[in-house]
């Protein structure tokens, strides 16, 4: 009983991570996907900025459910969101100025947001607080691992770097000072820190998103056609030897 | 007795194949290569090998991991290298023709499909993704070999791994003699744009420019043979071709050089080449006439838009991207069936029945204003 009852928990975090994953598979908050991961750090910054706002709105939604005319849930919806954003963005003034300048004005913009709105309509505003609260944090997790994955492949393709600058030390592309008399040439594809590397490189992910899970669906459904031959075989055999002893039966009954 | 085979129609068959096709269309790419050779040197054809090797080897590669059968054999991946190879700057360093090959074969191609599933030009995708990640070296060209000058054919080999080519040799183009005009007339001066250029040059190809795209005869001699051999057809061509000079005229009506502004966009980038060996690519070229109409004319007007009014000097290769992208929505201008009335004729029914209705109640109101004041 406990047992299913934390499967069923790690079930909701999982479906947002992974089953319906906000930028893959809902293909939701197209935005800031494309425009925020020019680098793997912004990514980060983003999906973790969203996944606080996200986690927070869908506990007070959750909360507020039954107390929220449907008629106006959705500028009550926007209000609640607004509340958190405005916060999460005073903090990051203050404590995180270097990717708060980086988000620019697409941290304002998570207000709007579709995860966000699309999980307060769809989840919070049916679901119990403590659901809602680890369905925030699946969708948000999701989120954040989409713009990370798209941010590093697009930091390293276009401008050779790994989580470059913002991270301070944590640096892996070879500059220019390291070799003062030497000209590096410059190898790095520009093309994915421009907007169209952005919407090329959202589009092959995607295809490989579900193309492994495509793959992972088809082994399954394999596997359960195995076990239902498997079961079929022994049924059969138990009716077979059932069958001899039955078709003996009534020719002693006639006897 | 005979083997009777039972089978639906179509029941004439013609012996084309894509091999054949692909094969005829690598012969006419031929004097182009030629032209390359001759004007560049040999360092041109060192780039061709190494961009159609990694063609084959991408698609052969792509085949194999994902077990499908293998393509490689119609040459369509040849004649995709060869396009990419003959688009480039003549000079660019070793691994510009093996990234935009690769790219052009695995993301254009066979990740939608394989061949005639592509929604634009390989080759050309290609360029223009070449274009946008390494724009210096994209648009720097050199000089013709002089070898009246201490050159010989392996000159420019040292530039095999640099990237920034060194002033000295590099040239500049005739389209981007015109931009500099354009851009003095908006300030007011008149400028010839086709000062210190001469026609010939520009028709044999003695000046700088894409490797393949230089010589419009080696072009020419090569479409000649598409045209005969009936492998492309003229329409797109000429439609195309007609239409840049058209709206070059219309575009620079106010220039004295009116002619020389048409020649040089005549004569100077990639308009020929990219006219007759990649807008009249199959899979992404539009058939029914109409559609075929509006194409080629869209590509000479995208063309001269892009030429005048953009940032770059050439424009061929995304106009010709752009209206491959449209060329599904053209298909579905779909000319009506035999006796049925056609589309534009009931539209248009519908759309003056619409302006009566809206006049006629206009008219009404202004009589009862009229009654009423």
């Amino acid at each position: 009983m406990k047992g299913q009852f934390l499967s069923n928990k790690l079930g909701i975090v999982k479906n947002g991570i992974l089953t319906s994953n906000p930028t893959f598979r809902l293909v939701l908050g197209m935005c800031p996907t494309l425009a925020v991961t020019t680098s793997a750090f912004n990514g980060l910054g983003m999906g973790l900025a969203a996944t606080i706002v996200l986690v927070c709105s869908n506990a007070l939604v959750s909360l507020l459910r039954k107390v929220i005319p449907d008629k106006v849930r959705i500028p009550a919806y926007v209000l609640i969101i607004a509340t958190f954003v405005t916060m999460l963005e005073m903090l990051l003034k203050k404590f995180v100025p270097t990717l708060y300048s980086a988000l620019g004005i697409y941290l304002p913009l998570i207000v709007v947001n579709c995860i966000i709105l699309a999980r307060a309509e769809a989840f919070a505003s049916m679901n119990k607080v403590g659901d809602s609260i680890l369905d925030g944090l699946g969708m948000g997790l999701g989120f954040t691992l989409a713009l990370v994955v798209m941010g590093f492949v697009r930091e390293l393709l276009g401008a050779g770097t790994i989580f470059a600058g913002s991270l301070g030390s944590v640096e892996f592309g070879i500059t220019q000072d390291a070799f003062p008399n030497y000209k590096l040439p410059d190898y790095a594809l520009g093309i994915f820190v421009l907007p169209a590397g952005g919407f090329l490189t959202l589009g092959i992910l995607m295809a490989l998103v579900n193309y492994l899970s495509d793959k992972s669906k088809e082994k399954k459904e394999k596997e359960h056609e195995a076990k239902l031959n498997r079961a079929l075989a022994v049924a059969q055999a138990v009716e077979s030897a059932n069958g001899v002893q039955n078709d003996a039966a009534p020719a002693k009954e006639e006897e | 007795m005979a083997k009777y085979i039972v089978s639906s129609s179509p029941h004439i068959t013609s012996n084309t194949t894509t091999q054949k096709i692909m094969l005829d269309v690598i012969i006419a790419l031929i004097p182009a290569t030629i032209a390359a050779f001759l004007i560049y040197g040999l360092y041109p054809i060192f780039i061709m090998i190494l961009s159609v090797g990694c063609a084959v080897t991408a698609e052969w590669l792509f085949n194999l991991i994902t077990k499908r059968p293998q393509s490689v054999k119609d040459l369509s991946a040849i004649v995709t290298g060869m396009i990419l190879a003959l688009n480039l700057p003549p000079v660019v360093p070793f691994y510009v023709p093996m990234v935009g090959s690769f790219f052009a074969i695995i993301i254009v191609k066979m990740l939608f499909g394989g061949i005639g599933r592509n929604f634009a030009n390989p080759a050309l995708t290609a360029r223009i993704f070449l274009v946008l990640c390494w724009a210096g070296v994209m648009t720097k060209f050199v000089y013709p070999i002089d070898l009246s000058n201490g050159m010989n054919l392996f000159s420019y080999f040292e530039n095999v791994v640099n990237i920034n080519l060194p002033v000295e040799i590099t040239s500049a183009t005739p389209l981007a003699g015109v931009k500099e005009a354009i851009e003095k007339m908006a300030k007011g001066e008149i400028v010839n744009p086709a000062a210190g250029l001469n026609a010939l040059d520009m028709f044999l190809g003695r000046i700088g420019g894409s490797a393949g795209e230089v010589s419009t005869l080696a072009i020419l001699i090569g479409a000649l043979y598409l045209l005969i051999k009936r492998v492309i057809d003229w329409k797109i061509p000429v439609l195309y071709i007609g239409s840049v000079v058209v709206f070059t005229a219309i575009f620079f009506a106010n220039s004295p050089y009116v002619g020389e502004y048409v020649w040089t966009y005549l004569l100077g980038g990639g308009l020929m080449f990219g006219a007759f060996f990649m807008a009249t690519d199959y899979a992404t070229s539009p058939k029914a006439p109409l559609a075929v109409c509006i194409y080629g004319v869209g590509l000479g007007l995208l063309t001269v838009i892009f030429r005048k009014f953009g940032s770059m000097n050439e424009g061929v290769s995304f106009a010709i991207l752009l209206m491959n992208v449209v060329t599904p929505l053209l298909e579905k201008l779909v000319p009506c069936t035999f006796g049925a009335k056609s589309k534009w004729e009931t539209n248009g029914k519908k759309i003056a029945e619409w302006f009566k209705k809206v006049f006629s109640k206009k008219q009404k109101s202004e009589e009862k204003e009229a009654q009423n004041g």
